[in-house]
């Protein structure tokens, strides 16, 4: 039984200089055969319902109305309980949030990164506070109340002030759900390319740790539960759709690229979006598809399972793999400890304070 | 005696700087020649290509057999022994100059007499080769042809009135140079029916054939079947096959003397069969060795491990291999408390050693970790005896050394007169002793000096390259021991000595060297999850430290519509990363860290 399903839309306005997600500026002409190629593999879905949808791209609120429509009629069948769409400002209006809500979306996610003007230019992102501002406000005045807000630091020429100063706006708005990540300059990208140039300043890491430590203490004093690395939710707005992934769940998704993990495979879509239509219309969307053996399985239930807060429950990993979790990785979880990186009690094991900010390093022990 | 075969035979070198045009030449002078006698063309040349293309052997590309034909229609047989040009490798020039009566030196006409090009025409006339000058080069716009004929009669004191002007590149005066070599270069003259004198001049060694012998024939003649004695090793085998190169090798009934060829003979044991030795007839052996050529003297020894400890036999194997054609490469097994076993290396120099570094790497496939070269050191102790050290591990503690001596070498360097105030000032950084300059011709000046090997092997060259804009040319011999002041500096990180990194050197420059190599090192060695102190030390004193900071943040971007696999796919990369690592107590240490540290400058 699986249940969450991911939505992929691949279009955006223009690309944000960071962005490696898998989505385009220029294939606008394809939105039409894209929606009804996405309708056809969800046709192929086998599941009567799933308990969370999670729209994401790319930029979902770029599609036209018709097509937004299109969709979510489909997806509503399903009936999720949390059904997540993500949107950016300036792609989004009044009648489309209409529509969202009309049709059942319950949960917006909506990009903001940063709060200077400034910064979201230097980004490359297309809207300005103020815009931001208008989505925000029409989202409540429609009656959306589980909101979460993008953010990211450790952005070039970000201050320390600067990202206070963010975060202590965006906590005054009230959203249920906030998602703080630290920039990483992925390959392939136009920052990729300015940072190897030396154009690129970044902030140093002790800057980057302050910041995510003010990030902790300050959300976790206005009512946030930290709940993973980079996020953090109000009582009960922690986002399902995401806990699925962290625990290592199957999941399916749908669309250009898109990944699933399902009946003990791991597979993904083409991310090309006429190669995926073409595929669609054909019948099969899946490039890739790979037999989770139980090593990956293991390390995989590791390394996201770490990413939570909680961390992992040592019960749920004795019940998944029918072992103990010190038979898999005794030695390796008896380093960790021994180091200060992990955190032990009598029912979870999870990253300390030091082994988040290394997390990368404490996951490579759980690859074999 | 010597016979009419004899007197179409040539053979010959060629001596060249890097870059004056000798493969080029080379190239021009097998286009413009066969691979094969006429008569030879009937039998079934390309059969016997076609099986060594399937055998998949790769031919050392060293000897080349041409065949020429003048302009009477007569056909003469070319036999052209490549010689490299670089200094640490005069013992192989030697090798080569052996087998051969001539010698085509080639001169770039834009640029002259280089360092090493004099040395090696010295090493030549020293021979009795016939030097044919060539100038090549003559189709630049800043060609001197005249200056450079000069050039060559006042310095090295040959006749270059008749010299070829050549352009190698667009194929000007290619048959001038063809012409000469008939003209000027003698024809062997060895007995055909003496007893067989064969001098290895190479080897190559593949585990289907085993070694084959390069060789030049003095006297007597080698065919299938007989039986030769290596007069060295005093070890007998039976030949299986004897043939020329076309450049492949090309099966023939025998080879007589005069002839340069290739001698099998299912000699399986590496050192059986050295290169430099004598082979003779088992039955009727020959009465005196030939005199072999100036032995290869290691002058840079290091150490070399293997990076994963379970390959120390496939480097032990692939060392042996090395050293049948490179009869200059020593070594012996040592063990490192920081690399494990491995072992000590003699070279002729630094070239020498990432030479071998370099094969040993891609055609053995193995992945190596090297120490600090060091030269010979001497050291007289308190109670009297006297020891060579290599290893920096092995110096005897201060209070039982007398005193230390180094190798001192004569460096020759050539370059244009504009930067003499450059090369003088490196040289003396170096600890050189300055001891006279000429003018070759106005505008370039030849600088000797005295000069300590040590401060030659680590980045002497690619100073002096850097300081004239790659202009200068450097040759040196060793010319003796002097006294010196002389310490062990020692590396420590996380507090514990790092066997591998200690090395010997002069006192005045061990504070310099030490904060060197361990600002270098900070720099080397990734942060990991503690902080890590680099020290470097003289006995007990520390005289420098440094501290790599504990590793502050390494978190993975967002896991993104539960594309696991790219995260995973990562973590892998991240953890072959590590497999690349030498853990030092709890420290991971960067392979190439162990080269890296070596190239700063101090």
């Amino acid at each position: 039984m699986i249940n969450s399903l991911y939505v992929h839309i691949p279009f955006c306005i223009k690309k944000c200089l960071y962005c490696d997600f898998n989505s385009y500026s220029n294939m606008w002409s394809y939105e039409d055969k894209y929606i009804d190629a996405l309708l056809k593999e969800a046709d192929k879905i086998e599941e009567k319902s799933f308990n969370t949808i999670f729209v994401g791209g790319g930029t979902p609120t770029t599609l036209s109305l018709y097509n937004l429509e299109r969709l979510l009629k489909k997806l509503s069948k399903y009936s999720p309980k949390e059904f997540t769409f993500e949107g950016n400002p300036g792609t989004i209006d009044i009648e489309k949030l209409k529509l969202l809500k009309y049709y059942g979306v319950n949960r917006l996610s909506i990009g903001l990164q940063a709060w200077q003007n400034n910064l979201l230019k230097s980004l490359g992102r297309i809207h300005d506070l103020d815009s931001f501002l208008k989505t925000y406000n029409e989202a409540i005045k429609v009656g959306f109340d589980n909101i979460n807000i993008d953010l990211m630091f450790a952005i070039p020429d970000q201050s320390m002030d600067d990202w206070v100063c963010t975060l202590k706006n965006v906590v005054k708005l009230n959203p249920q759900h906030l998602s703080c990540y630290s920039l990483i300059i992925e390959e392939g990208t136009p920052f990729f390319k300015l940072y190897n140039e030396n154009k690129l300043k970044l902030v140093d890491e002790d800057t980057d740790r302050e910041m995510y430590y003010f990030t902790k203490d300050y959300l976790s004093k206005n009512g946030f539960k930290q709940y993973e690395i980079s996020n953090f939710a109000k009582h009960n707005k922690e986002c399902k759709h995401n806990i699925t992934y962290w625990m290592d769940e199957e999941y399916i998704g749908i669309g250009a690229g898109a990944h699933s993990y399902s009946k003990g495979y791991r597979y993904n879509n083409y991310p090309n979006v006429p190669e995926y239509i073409d595929a669609t219309q054909k019948g099969n969307a899946i490039q890739n598809k790979v037999k989770v053996t139980v090593k990956d399985e293991l390390e995989e239930f590791m390394f996201m399972g770490l990413r939570m807060t909680d961390g992992i429950l040592k019960k749920r990993f004795k019940d998944r793999f029918k072992k103990d979790i010190y038979d898999a990785y005794g030695s390796e979880l008896c380093e960790l400890k021994k180091l200060g990186l992990l955190i032990e009690d009598n029912n979870y094991i999870k990253l300390s304070n030091y082994g988040v900010d290394v997390s990368n390093k404490v996951f490579e022990y759980f690859i074999k | 005696m010597a016979g009419e075969r004899q007197k179409k035979i040539r053979n010959f070198c060629i001596i060249a700087h890097i870059d004056h045009g000798k493969s080029t030449l080379a190239d021009r002078l097998i286009e413009k020649t066969g691979a094969l006698t006429q008569r030879e063309m009937e039998s079934q040349v390309l059969d016997s290509m076609e099986l060594e293309r399937e055998r998949g052997i790769t031919i050392k590309s060293k000897p080349i057999r041409l065949v020429y034909t003048d302009d009477n229609n007569e056909e003469y047989i070319f036999n052209l022994i490549d010689t490299p040009g670089h200094v640490d490798f005069n013992y192989e020039v030697s090798r080569s100059i052996a087998a051969c009566e001539g010698a085509l030196l080639i001169v770039d006409a834009t640029q002259g007499i280089q360092a090493q090009t004099l040395a090696n025409c010295y090493l030549a006339l020293d021979h009795n080769l016939e030097i044919i000058p060539v100038i090549n080069k003559i189709d630049l716009p800043s060609a001197q042809p005249d200056e450079v004929k000069k050039e060559i009669e006042d310095v090295i004191g040959l006749d270059a009135e008749d010299a070829p002007l050549i352009s190698a590149k667009v194929g000007i005066g290619i048959d001038d140079v063809l012409k000469a070599i008939v003209e000027k270069v003698p024809s062997p003259e060895g007995d055909e029916e003496a007893p067989l004198k064969a001098l290895v001049f190479d080897s190559y060694y593949d585990s289907y054939k085993g070694v084959t012998c390069f060789v030049r024939i003095k006297d007597g003649k080698v065919h299938e079947g007989m039986h030769i004695k290596f007069m060295a090793t005093d070890k007998d085998y039976e030949v299986t096959e004897v043939g020329v190169f076309t450049p492949g090798f090309f099966k023939t009934d025998e080879l007589k003397a005069g002839d340069v060829g290739y001698i099998t003979g299912s000699i399986k044991n590496v050192r059986d069969a050295r290169v430099g030795d004598t082979i003779t007839e088992s039955d009727r052996p020959t009465k005196k060795p030939l005199p072999g050529y100036r032995p290869a003297v290691s002058m840079v020894y290091c150490g070399i491990y293997p990076a994963d400890g379970a390959k120390y036999n496939e480097l032990k194997d692939a060392l042996e291999k090395l050293q049948i054609n490179d009869a200059a490469l020593k070594f012996e097994p040592e063990t490192s408390t920081a690399l494990g076993f491995g072992f000590r290396c003699g070279f002729l120099g630094l070239l020498h050693l990432e030479v071998i570094q370099e094969r040993l790497e891609r055609e053995y496939n193995l992945d190596l970790i090297t120490t600090a070269p060091s030269v010979i050191y001497k050291i007289m102790k308190t109670n009297g005896e006297v020891i060579e050290v290599t290893n920096p591990s092995n110096m005897p503690s201060p209070s039982e050394i007398e005193y230390m001596e180094e190798p001192i070498v004569n460096a020759s360097i050539i370059c244009p007169s504009e930067f003499v105030g450059a090369v003088m000032d490196l040289c003396q950084n170096k600890r050189g002793i300055f001891k006279n300059m000429e003018y070759i011709e106005t505008t370039r000046v030849m600088l000797h000096y005295e000069m300590p090997l040590n401060e030659i092997i680590y980045d002497f060259f690619d100073a002096l390259k850097s300081r004239t804009k790659g202009y200068a040319s450097l040759d040196y011999e060793l010319c003796g021991y002097k006294k010196s002041e002389l310490v062990k500096l020692d590396i420590l990180i996380n507090s514990e000595i790092v066997d591998a990194l200690s090395m010997i050197v002069p006192s005045e420059r061990a504070y310099a060297r030490g904060r060197a190599m361990a600002e270098k090192l900070k720099e080397l060695i990734p942060r990991q999850l503690f902080e890590i102190p680099i020290q470097a030390s003289i006995g007990s004193k520390i005289i420098a430290r440094e501290t790599v900071k504990a590793l502050r943040k390494d978190v993975l971007a967002k896991c993104y519509g539960g594309d696991i696999s790219r995260k995973k796919k990562l973590l892998e990369k991240q953890k072959e990363g590590k497999k690349k690592m030498r853990q030092i107590g709890s420290v991971e240490i960067p392979q190439e860290a162990f080269m890296e540290v070596l190239k700063v400058e101090s």
